[in-house]
């Protein structure tokens, strides 16, 4: 199976372009893109871990590592695309346009965080393992039923693969014929568990044969491959030649979140070798060096670019209103029932003398 | 029922009324959408979509794999991206692989995103026992569902409330679980108005006025306490008897109104007593009324066992007789 689905690389870890076919397309100004965008999300990323470290926010999932198959994908859409991120897909929902701000408020612990800016079709992140996958394909449905060239992308990891969602929302797309990328990062670890005790296959994009739809594997840290193999599938599903399921091979460097260490599980002297061999950064600016693309003072400035985008997203995350506790009684329903409408009431109330909870306490 | 423009009346069971519950609004509404197992070409286990596929075609009328998480967790891209699903699961007994995409995701979507992503959906489910069928197609875990936030549950009893309720369940901007009483699928016809109408959520129904009890009840426990309430009129006790129509949110005025003129209260469910819905009546009976009850108020429900295979179905579920016991001793207390 590993012969049948070969890792497809554009661009190889040395930043060597690996086919002569594949010369045309990657192009100067698109490895810049690529580049800028995935020093931006790396930025935000590191700043997302220290963040949390300082207490400024709460627990984060870091997605350091993985940075080409989020920037990658999330430039092959078009802006009236849906994407469907689980929660290590801040990378590639910021890539696409969701705030920085907004990203950082729903690590912060607020409702705030999971609304798009107007105009973009993002969803909240998928939080159970793999129930967005549905979501995806019921909006991809819809999409195809008003006629649209739209599509939509779900992300989700390996260990997502074994959930029931993953094979339903696959069945259900390709019955539906559903314009819909699914979208896998094969990390090779769901938290703590390595990929050979998550499945006995060796490839997950092997796993579309059985929905008979196509099935790439890609090598999720060349961004050229991740954006090229993406907008094929993209492509295929606005012509109406439905789903594709697409494995990008990557790994993150650091923990599951910033709740876990992964030295219980792993070696992470794995992830230091990986980073000076395998990086996705490091490889584009391979790239640009070996071609005489790159200028050390345009990088140093994309880096202060992305710096200051990111200090001033948190300024805004911290200068936020703080948050108002009638937003936990109305947004239940559109309109509040009345046990609602009654536990806010009595709940202001006893807010606005001692609370007799607190009496009792003390 | 609101006023509406139809006044033409056609004879039909509960089911029927579903059926064209479904029909006026996929007639009405190109976004809604009927999904489900075998809704399709077949009409779906009861006939509840009987020949709607053939009115308005596979594209309004899905079968679907048969993959309850799926669809439902499908049906919720749709009603986030546009359309009306109206998801139909052929058992309860057999929703809970997709209690997931209930809980986390149809009726938690409102909230997470503050009002930004909205799931229109309803979910029709056939639930309860009493019709002989095989074992778990007769689960009433009406309760399970109620206590999700962000969720309408919806149980009608009686046809003209059936169709009334489902394009009212249709109409609302948030997620509904609709109950069908399959006992009650045939067991009875009423003139039920043709055309568009709704019976609002949240509303219950007096369907008998009376003085010493109340009896509050749903679904198709509404015959079984309404054949108690006959036998115990013959006897000289005045009975009211209310049916829910809606498990959440349960109209707590009407329970409130009536229990504070009888001062008796009777509670009859055919689900689990422990962790029941007839729990929350009771509650809204101690928190409006306590001072007006003459007596401890009293539940008649299954038991707290699985629902039992149908041969002993008969045992399980409360009866007239279960019922009747349970008024004497609120009046005789």
């Amino acid at each position: 199976m590993e012969k049948q689905f070969p890792i497809t690389k554009w661009v190889d870890e040395n930043g060597n372009i690996t086919g002569e076919d594949y010369k045309e397309m990657v192009t100067e100004e698109l490895a810049r893109t690529f580049y800028q965008h995935m020093i931006r999300i790396r930025t935000f990323d590191k700043k997302g871990i220290s963040l949390q470290r300082q207490g400024r926010i709460g627990t984060y999932a870091p997605y350091e590592g993985q940075e080409a198959s989020q920037v990658g994908s999330a430039l092959a859409l078009e802006t009236e695309d849906w994407l469907f991120p689980s929660y290590r897909d801040h990378g590639a929902a910021m890539t696409f346009g969701h705030s920085l701000k907004n990203i950082l408020l729903f690590w912060n612990g607020r409702n705030e965080g999971c609304i798009p800016p107007e105009g973009k079709n993002i969803f909240p992140p998928g939080i159970p393992i793999a129930t967005q996958l549905p979501h995806a394909v019921g909006a991809a449905f819809a999409e195809k039923r008003k006629g649209t060239k739209n599509t939509a992308i779900v992300y989700f990891g390996d260990g997502a693969t074994s959930e029931g969602d993953f094979h339903e929302g696959l069945n259900l797309a390709s019955v539906f014929e559903a314009p819909v990328v699914f979208f896998n990062q094969n990390n090779r670890y769901a938290i703590s568990v390595p990929m050979e005790k998550q499945m006995k296959t060796k490839t997950i994009a092997q796993k579309a044969l059985a929905y008979d739809i196509p099935g790439v594997r890609i090598d999720g840290n060349d961004v050229f491959a991740v954006y090229f193999e993406t907008l094929k599938a993209m492509d295929r599903a606005r012509a109406g030649e439905g789903p594709t399921l697409i494995e990008a091979v990557t790994w993150r460097y650091g923990a599951h979140t910033t709740a876990d260490d992964p030295t219980k599980y792993r070696d992470q002297m794995e992830s230091e070798r990986k980073r000076n061999e395998t990086d996705p950064v490091l490889r584009v600016e391979r790239l640009l060096k070996n071609n005489g693309w790159f200028d050390e003072a345009w990088a140093e400035r994309m880096q202060k670019q992305a710096a200051e985008e990111v200090d001033a997203a948190v300024a805004e995350m911290e200068s936020f209103p703080p948050a108002d506790p009638a937003d936990i009684f109305d947004h239940v329903f559109a309109e509040p029932t009345w046990q609602l409408q009654q536990q806010k009431q009595e709940y202001f109330q006893a807010k606005k003398g001692v609370p007799v909870w607190n009496q009792q306490q003390q | 029922m609101e006023s509406t423009t139809a006044v033409k009346k056609k004879t039909m069971t509960l089911v029927q009324a579903i059926t064209d519950g479904m029909r006026t609004m996929l007639a009405e509404d190109e976004n809604v959408l009927v999904l489900g197992e075998d809704v399709g070409k077949n009409g779906g286990v009861f006939r509840a979509t009987d020949h709607l596929q053939e009115e308005f075609g596979e594209g309004r009328v899905m079968d679907t794999p048969l993959s309850e998480a799926g669809f439902i967790g499908a049906a919720i891209g749709m009603a986030v991206n546009g359309l009306r699903p109206v998801a139909e699961i052929q058992f309860l007994g057999f929703i809970y692989p997709a209690y997931e995409q209930i809980m986390t995701h149809a009726s938690r979507l409102r909230s997470r995103t503050m009002g930004h992503f909205t799931v229109p959906i309803v979910i029709r489910a056939p639930y309860g026992a009493g019709v002989r069928a095989p074992e778990i197609h007769s689960d009433s875990t009406e309760a399970i569902f109620t206590h999700m936030p962000g969720l309408k549950v919806v149980c009608p009893a009686s046809p003209v409330d059936a169709k009334g309720l489902l394009i009212a369940a249709i109409e609302d901007p948030d997620p509904v679980l609709f109950l069908e009483p399959m006992r009650c699928y045939r067991s009875s016809r009423e003139e039920v108005p043709v055309g568009k109408y709704t019976v609002e959520i949240g509303k219950a129904n007096k369907l008998q006025e009376g003085n010493d009890v109340s009896i509050i009840t749903w679904g198709a426990m509404v015959p079984v306490a309404s054949q108690a309430v006959k036998e115990m009129e013959a006897k000289g006790v005045s009975c009211e008897l209310i049916d829910l129509r809606t498990l959440y949110p349960i109209d707590r005025d009407t329970i409130a109104a009536s229990v504070q003129k009888t001062g008796r209260t009777v509670i009859v469910h055919e689900a689990h007593g422990t962790g029941g819905v007839g729990n929350d009546v009771l509650a809204i009976v101690n928190d409006t009324s306590f001072l007006y009850q003459k007596a401890p108020v009293e539940r008649v429900t299954g038991f707290d066992s699985p629902v039992p295979f149908f041969g002993f179905e008969d045992e399980y579920l409360p009866t007239p007789a279960r019922v009747k016991h349970a008024i004497e001793k609120v009046i005789k207390f």
